[in-house]
């Protein structure tokens, strides 16, 4: 299994880390698409398990994970993707779930699944370390690595509280919101970077809300790595060939390099 | 008894409870649950509350003895909460009241709110109309339609009423969609829930809200008949009518709580919303409770004829309640309601809410088996104007 730490560790470039919903707008798509996002320049690929009520998500993902829904994807059946794809592509497979799912199966039963399945690690939106303590220690038992959330808001004792408890990375959310492709970065973006940076080990990871080349090269000055989602759907539904994903991907990965 | 003192320091009822939210909003259910704490120490906050709730809202409430309802089921006394008299015509006014005061002194301008029926938007706008707040509520666009009267009045009392397209349209969709707008503006707004749902330290304080029905029925049926009444019932959508209602006899273990939850067109039909009776434990908007949700964990739609018991999760505190043996939980089909409603209506000149007329059903049914020393207590959580269409609907020209 691809350790995420190996990604920071060895490529020395600023990660692109990209979110999909499986199952969106097809399984074969799904299939398809990680490949591509990874010959093009992805470093991560985050799976997101669709859930009927997710309201840490903006339009664009309630409407990717309604449609997988309906396309009959469950959590046995993204673990089944997560295996075909980590037998074919070498970027660490990470699965994006509301909690409720995860608990559905148990815990013990999903990190093995996820283990065997070639997944590396977990984000869970509506699970702050405050409820996460069982499940950092049962995804640890299996080596999967359970990475907390951090947002703007927080206070410098949630900094200190978060960064002491996520593994892998650190996902920091780029605004105060919900997920979703936006024209503009919050402002106080660098100064919240720099505020973990200055109590976190782990590398930090930016999302929610990038969409352009040039959002994620300013992010990219700050962070480890960047995370790019909404957009990358939008895309996948203008043009199922999935043909401008990889082309957004590309510019992506180029203008990194470019920059650094 | 132990119970007094939950939740925990975790907002925990037992294992139900918790605080499962997004990282952004936890700073805020921190500040929330600190400045609420703060409040209700402060002698003026409570002073104003009340106040309020004498002069604005019309308590305290009265208890009515249901004579005709008592002898036409010729069985224990029933005797009614008349919450259908509060202002706006339920009880949700307690909890908008307590809430946006709260918000006020928290220096939170703007409240965001989600509604079923309607009624809880309706008082939530009111409150906001009297304390000069912004007020926006989200609600479900099938609730929109059989609830059109209520979203009239919210739009006349100044708030905006935003539909909610997703899921069933219902009243879970409203919250989906309230929460991404509390998530989006946090540093600016208040999120004024409902009911005793959602993430820790909501269920406390919606609960402490609403106690006041109860420790108003406590008192006037001991001062009526100098005994505690054998029997609390009330309708279950949220739970914060009953958990107001049953809060205050919890250590009176001689009193048995009954909560009514929402039947739809049957248990065994799949199309209900009793999460208590038949669903499983779970974890959504931020707390873990019973739910409604299949095999994969994901959260299933409900039915029911009243919009404010349409939702598949339940409070914790219930869910607790449940666990330990405190009360019990039964639930009253579609159809039972509308009996309900109509029995109401000809016995006592009282035309419930729907939610309502699930408890006055069971009421009824359990009147039939007791004796005439037998005392019933139940709560009219609201009354049944916004309801007329939908009972037109459904009864047509049997009336
Ligand atoms: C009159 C009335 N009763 C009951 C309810 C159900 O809510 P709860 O269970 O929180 O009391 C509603 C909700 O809209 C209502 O309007």
């Amino acid at each position: 299994m691809n350790r995420l730490a190996d990604v920071f560790d060895t490529t020395g470039r600023t990660a692109l880390i990209a979110y999909v919903t499986v199952g969106y707008p097809t399984i074969e798509a799904t299939l398809r698409l990680v490949p591509l996002l990874a010959r093009n320049g992805c470093d991560i690929v985050e799976l997101g398990i669709p859930f009927s009520d997710p309201m840490a998500d903006g339009a664009t993902i309630q409407k990717t994970s309604h449609e997988a829904l309906l396309n009959g994807v469950t959590p046995d059946v993204c673990l089944d993707v997560a295996r075909q794809l980590s037998g074919e592509v070498d970027v660490p497979l990470v699965f994006m779930s509301y909690y409720n799912p995860i608990l559905k199966k148990g815990l013990d039963d999903f990190c093995r699944a996820c283990a065997d399945s070639g997944v590396s690690g977990l984000i869970v939106p509506d699970l702050p370390p405050d409820e996460g303590g069982e499940l950092e220690l049962v995804s640890a038992a299996h080596g999967v690595d359970l990475v907390y959330l951090l947002a703007p808001t927080a206070t410098d004792a949630r900094i200190r509280l978060v960064a002491d408890r996520s593994r892998g990375f650190l996902y920091l959310v780029s605004l105060v919101g919900v997920t979703g492709a936006r024209a503009s970065l919050h402002d106080g973006l660098e100064d919240f970077v720099d505020r973990v940076r200055a109590v976190a080990k782990q590398p930090l990871c930016v999302g929610f809300g990038i969409s352009s080349p040039e959002q994620a090269v300013r992010v990219a000055k700050v962070a480890d790595g960047v995370i790019v989602g909404s957009r990358i759907l939008q895309l996948v539904e203008q043009d199922d060939s999935l043909e401008e994903a990889a082309r957004f991907v590309r510019a992506v990965r180029a203008a990194l390099d470019s920059a650094e | 008894m132990q119970t007094m003192t939950l939740p925990d320091r975790r907002g925990y009822f037992g294992v139900h409870g918790g605080r499962f939210v997004p990282e952004t909003l936890v700073p805020a259910l921190d500040e929330l649950a600190a400045a609420y704490a703060e409040a209700m120490a402060d002698e003026r906050f409570r002073a104003e509350l009340e106040t309020l709730s004498r002069d604005y809202v019309g308590r305290e409430t009265p208890l009515t003895f249901a004579e005709r309802l008592t002898e036409h089921c010729g069985g224990a006394q029933v005797y009614l909460k008349r919450e259908d008299l509060a202002h706006t015509g339920a009880h949700k006014i307690n909890n908008a009241l307590g809430q946006a005061l709260l918000a006020q002194r928290m220096g939170k301008r703007r409240i965001v709110a989600e509604t079923g029926a309607g009624q809880h938007g309706v008082a939530t706008a009111a409150v906001c109309a009297k304390l000069g707040l912004e007020c926006i509520v989200y609600m479900g666009e099938e609730d929109i339609r059989r609830q059109a009267l209520n979203v009239f009045r919210m739009k006349l009392m100044g708030a905006e009423v935003r539909p909610v397209a997703s899921g069933a349209r219902t009243l879970k969709d409203a919250i989906n969609e309230a929460i991404r707008d509390w998530v989006s503006n946090v540093e600016t707004t208040h999120y004024l829930l409902g009911s005793v749902v959602g993430p820790a330290p909501y269920p406390e304080m919606v609960r402490d809200f609403q106690l006041v029905i109860g420790r108003e029925t406590r008192r006037q049926v001991l001062e009526r008949l100098g005994r505690l009444p054998d029997y609390v019932v009330a309708c279950v959508g949220g739970g914060s009518n009953a958990i107001g209602m049953f809060y205050p006899f919890i250590d009176d273990e001689e009193v048995k709580l009954v909560g009514v939850e929402a039947g739809g067109k049957g248990l065994a039909t799949g199309q209900h919303a009793a999460p208590l009776a038949a669903g499983t434990v779970g974890v959504l908007h931020g707390a873990r409770s019973y739910l409604l949700q299949d095999e994969h964990g994901q959260i299933l739609g409900t039915h029911s004829v009243s919009a404010g018991l349409d939702y598949p999760g339940v409070g914790p505190e219930h869910c607790y309640l449940k666990d330990i043996g405190r009360a019990t939980y039964v639930a009253v089909d579609d159809i039972e309601a509308l009996e309900g409603f109509k029995l109401l209506c000809r016995t006592e000149g009282i035309t419930p809410a729907l939610e309502s007329a699930h408890a006055v059903a069971h009421t009824g049914a359990l009147a039939r088996t007791c004796s005439r020393e037998v005392v019933i207590v139940v709560n009219v959580s609201g009354r049944g104007d916004k309801d007329m269409d939908i009972v037109v609907d459904a009864l047509g020209g049997a009336l």
